[in-house]
């Protein structure tokens, strides 16, 4: 039998200047890089969609392939809380103060119906998607989806956290989005 | 042979201290200079202890009746000394008599101190 070569691909460079041993580029574009491919995730998962996330991070489907192998159970650490799952209205202050408590940069992903729009359950004691609580960056149908979608979803949060410029964070419109939010108070 | 010190032979380490003290201070002003003027958004439940999203009532030091702890050592005594009748049970036939008065006398130590504690009032959880 002849031995199977793997193919690594490695991070593809960003745009640049390129000379013989230099390369010239942004610091937006290097870190962002740098983040893209090292998302630590929070799962916040409430159902269903969750057991599609354990096969994701399973070895089948293996997240870690796109660097986000160390789970964070502390928001403190997190980089991407993924809401996986039927939201209760009582449960959405706790969304919300585990979003809240993340460092920043922070991203959001709705994994499912549920999490995205309240699914199935339009009735008086589910949330009708989390993006009524905390802004969400993607949206992933499904129920459940499966978990090549997930993982479709995550690489589309890799591509934003690859191209967020570094002030976004400080800006006004940012700002502005938490407060319309009510996460950060109008003062 | 005899040498004598003279203050000056101290100025090396005096150099070295403010070295030392001078590096923490300028280290300290320069990040504070430097730092930029940005600033992240802080909000107040953002500082709060992580209690996975629910909100903290009361403080984890406060102090409680010392009744539960009593118990549950008297429990805890009591429950190994079980383990000295296991042995005993399943050499009874070897032991005979002799045995048997033995493990009268240790019952009787045992249900002596139960006694004691009883009278103490230490089972009494309503006090």
């Amino acid at each position: 039998m002849g031995a199977i070569k793997p193919i690594y691909t490695k991070a593809d460079p960003p745009e640049g200047y390129s000379a013989p041993g230099v390369f010239a580029t942004t610091f937006d574009k290097v870190i962002g890089l740098a983040r893209s491919n090292s998302i630590w995730p929070l799962p916040f998962a409430t159902s269903c969609c969750g057991i599609e996330f354990m096969a994701t991070m399973g070895a089948h489907y293996d997240l870690g392939r796109f660097g986000a192998e160390r789970l964070s159970f502390s928001p403190r650490q997190a980089d991407l809380l993924m809401v996986m799952g039927t939201i209760a209205k009582k449960m959405g202050p706790v969304v919300q103060q585990v979003y809240e408590q993340m460092a920043e940069p922070r991203w959001v992903i709705a994994v499912g119906a549920c999490a995205s729009s309240g699914g199935i359950f339009d009735t008086y004691s589910v949330l009708q998607g989390i993006d009524r609580i905390v802004p969400v960056d993607v949206y992933v149908p499904g129920c459940p989806p499966r978990p090549e979608q997930i993982i479709d979803g995550f690489m589309r949060i890799q591509d934003l956290v690859a191209s967020e410029p570094l002030r976004r964070r400080y800006s006004d419109e940012y700002r502005e989005l938490l407060i319309k939010y009510g996460i950060l108070k109008n003062e | 042979m005899e040498r004598t010190f003279i203050p000056s032979d101290y100025l090396p380490i005096i150099v070295q201290s403010a070295v030392a003290l001078g590096f923490v201070v300028v280290t300290m002003a320069l990040t504070h200079y430097i730092g930029g003027k940005r600033k992240r958004i802080r909000t107040l439940r953002k500082d709060e202890n992580f209690e996975c999203g629910i909100e903290v009532k009361g403080n984890a030091r406060f102090p409680f009746s010392v009744k539960y702890f009593l118990i549950a050592i008297l429990f805890v005594l009591f429950d190994v000394e079980i383990i000295f009748f296991y042995p005993w049970a399943i050499n009874f036939k070897e032991f005979g008599w002799d045995g048997f008065w033995e493990m009268l006398l240790f019952l009787f130590f045992l249900l002596f101190g139960f006694y004691y504690i009883y009278k103490k009032g230490a089972l009494n959880w309503e006090e």
